[in-house]
């Protein structure tokens, strides 16, 4: 993916940098909000990390106001150091994809970033997903591995469907949350943990090959090769 | 600088304005029974005018011009007060009778009334007179000296200059009254505030206990001095965990780095004491996230967002959640609540509140007991009630409970920040219910009893 950041503290730009091109992705970086704008832009990205406080007069609020209003619709990770819900909300509002609060883990940065550029990739209404010999139909919400029935509850159904439309990617626990239960905050228990060895028991256990598996400090991903 | 401050008194302006108040009432009463008593004596006077001329001309129909004149002589003579004035002319200017010198040269029409300076002999005075013209170039005025109007002006306007006087100094001892009331009764609160600006945060203001308006505002003072007392509490009360237990994992970390540096023979170990210093550094991260959500909510600011919520669902989410981890830990997680439970606030907040009740009496609960999640609607609100069969919290603790950092006994062993609770305490006040902790014997009973829609202030 070709990924432009928008950071001006040189140490987190030089880290997110560094983290993005060794996991393969070519990568711009901008210091200010003016070279940021321009880049952005002029040039064609698949995904955008934004710092919110940039220097140089422009913000990054204001950069993802001018592209929305040019009718660009790069994904955005908008960067930032207010968590507050109100800055989060106002951040989404103006046209951001995702929201990450500073400090992060980087694995955490990757994880949504790959995730955003992946979607709308994906043409018209999908109503099956694949990945191996495993089968989760949508509209009949029926799920199948190797021709076999699998009978999962509904939302151990949302999660399998969530990892498999991010199949070969990272998913963190924070994304599983946000995504299929929509909590927007860290439950202090595993919960997540638990719900993912759940679908394992139903969904690997019986069969000789894992799909779901842990990658360490970060989260899950599914696929047919080990991680 | 006296004059400056007379000026700027709230109390001399009331006083100001209840003396304008007091004026302006009596000169609007005085003017008022001016212009009725002259309106009064102005319709008696034009109503003995056209009696007189009907009488008049009754008899000039009878006795003709002499009949007139006669009748004119004889009621001059009758009149004892000389208020009377008649004058009957012949052509241009021949008088024919009565006592008038000369026909006065304004009223020129026959009809209306004319209020003019009419001259008789020495004496000049104010009259009010009506021309009739007769057949045979004959005109007739009759009309009344007003002096009576001219002495009761008169006597009104003494009346009112003395009022005035009674008026402007019963202003002033009333506005002096007004004032030291006022003063008075806000002496008190300006006391309490003048106290708590200097340092003295304890100060409250006394309530005369009648009740009144003022006792309200006092009330209202009050309470706001409470809170600003409990945040300023909440403050302190941060700091000084920030400085216990914000230092342990940061030490913790900076042990580990600091030893790496030092002593790692192999990249490997010098890995995974980052490592590891990374995850006691994440965990700092989230405290500091957890206190600014908490102080966030605390704000109040969120109560913009308030909407009608049914919390029903939104347990169901909560029980769906966490029985796997029930589940796992062997322990029974029963849902017990109505269809809909409605409120009026904030949904994710709410969300969070309960899945941290939930997820404390996961955490301290033993294997093979259950935990009760039940939700009551109540006449002006709903109740969400968590219980555990764990080892409670004694009840000389539950009032710290909510504190920040909070952490009881029990609780030593088990992971967590203690600040679960002091969330949903927020929480319960931003919504402007409360958290009720009990003992559910054994174990701990955690009651979130939230307001619905239309029991909310704003």
């Amino acid at each position: 993916m070709r990924i432009l950041v928008v950071e001006d503290d040189k140490d987190v730009a030089g880290f997110v940098t560094r983290g993005l091109k060794e996991a393969g992705h070519v990568v711009e970086h901008a210091d200010n909000g003016r070279d940021g704008l321009f880049m952005a832009v002029s040039e064609v990205f698949d995904a955008i990390i934004l710092d919110r406080m940039l220097p140089g007069g422009i913000d990054g609020v204001k950069i993802l106001e001018t592209l929305r209003g040019q009718k660009n619709d790069t994904p955005v990770l908008i960067l930032s150091a207010l968590a507050d819900v109100d800055e989060r909300v106002k951040g989404l509002k103006a046209g951001g994809d995702d929201y990450l609060t500073k400090p992060f883990a980087f694995a955490e940065l990757l994880a949504r970033v790959e995730a955003l550029g992946r979607r709308g990739k994906t043409e018209g209404p999908v109503t099956k997903l694949v990945v191996e010999d495993l089968e989760l139909d949508l509209l009949s919400r029926q799920v199948k591995r190797a021709g076999q029935k699998v009978d999962l509850q509904p939302r151990e159904f949302r999660l399998l469907e969530y990892l498999m439309r991010h199949a070969g990617q990272v998913v963190t626990r924070t994304m599983l949350l946000e995504g299929v239960w929509d909590y927007h905050f860290d439950p202090q228990t595993n919960v997540i943990d638990v719900h993912v060895s759940r679908l394992r028991q139903k969904v690997d256990k019986p069969f000789p090959v894992p799909l779901i598996h842990t990658v360490r400090n970060a989260g899950y991903m599914l696929r047919a090769e080990p991680v | 600088m006296i004059r400056s401050r007379l000026v700027r008194s709230a109390g001399l302006r009331f006083a100001v304005v209840y003396a304008a108040l007091l004026a302006f009432s009596a000169l609007s009463i005085a003017w008022f029974l001016w212009w009725s008593t002259a309106g009064l004596l102005n319709r008696q006077i034009e109503e003995s005018i056209q009696a007189d001329a009907e009488n008049l001309s009754e008899f000039w129909r009878r006795g003709g011009v002499p009949g007139l004149i006669l009748r004119i002589d004889e009621r001059l003579t009758q009149n004892l007060d000389d208020d009377a004035i008649y004058l009957l002319v012949q052509g241009r200017d021949r008088v024919v009778a009565g006592n008038l010198e000369r026909w006065p040269p304004n009223v020129d029409v026959a009809g209306p009334f004319f209020e003019i300076q009419i001259q008789r002999g020495a004496v000049r005075s104010l009259s009010r007179v009506q021309r009739f013209d007769l057949p045979g170039d004959f005109r007739l005025l009759i009309g009344r000296e007003v002096a009576v109007r001219v002495q009761l002006r008169n006597l009104l306007t003494d009346a009112l200059l003395w009022a005035l006087v009674i008026v402007v100094g019963v202003a002033m001892v009333g506005g002096l009254i007004v004032r030291n009331l006022f003063q008075g009764s806000i002496a008190n609160v300006s006391a309490t505030a003048a106290a708590i600006a200097a340092g003295d945060l304890t100060k409250r203001v006394k309530l005369s206990g009648r009740g009144d308006e003022l006792d309200q505002l006092s009330e209202v003072i009050n309470e706001m001095l409470d809170r600003i007392g409990r945040l300023m509490d909440g403050v302190r009360q941060v700091s000084n965990a920030i400085a216990h237990d914000l230092r342990t994992p940061i030490t913790r970390a900076r042990t580990r780095l600091e030893d790496a540096a030092l002593h790692a023979e192999t990249p490997d170990d010098l890995r995974a004491a980052i490592e590891r210093a990374t995850f006691d550094l994440d965990g700092v991260v989230a405290i500091f996230q957890a206190l600014l959500r908490i102080s966030e909510i605390e704000a109040g600011s969120r109560r913009a967002s308030f909407a009608a919520v049914d919390a029903a669902p939104l347990l169901r989410d909560v029980l769906e959640l966490y029985d796997v981890v029930a589940e796992e830990r062997e322990v029974t997680l029963v849902l017990d609540i109505p269809d809909r439970l409605p409120l009026f606030g904030d949904r994710a907040l709410v969300q969070q509140a309960t899945a941290n009740l939930v997820d404390n009496a996961l955490k301290f609960t033993p294997p093979g007991s259950t935990v009760r999640i039940e939700g009551r609607t109540r006449p002006n609100g709903i109740e969400v009630t968590v219980s555990d069969q764990g080892p409670g919290i004694p009840a000389e603790d539950r009032d710290r409970a909510v504190e920040r950092f909070y952490r009881g006994e029990s609780a030593r062993n088990t992971p967590g920040s203690g600040l679960g609770l002091t969330l949903v305490g927020a929480v319960a006040q931003l919504h402007g219910g409360s958290l009720r902790l009990e003992d559910a014997k054994p174990g701990l009973r955690a009651t979130l009893v939230l307001p619905s829609g239309d029991g909310m202030g704003n």
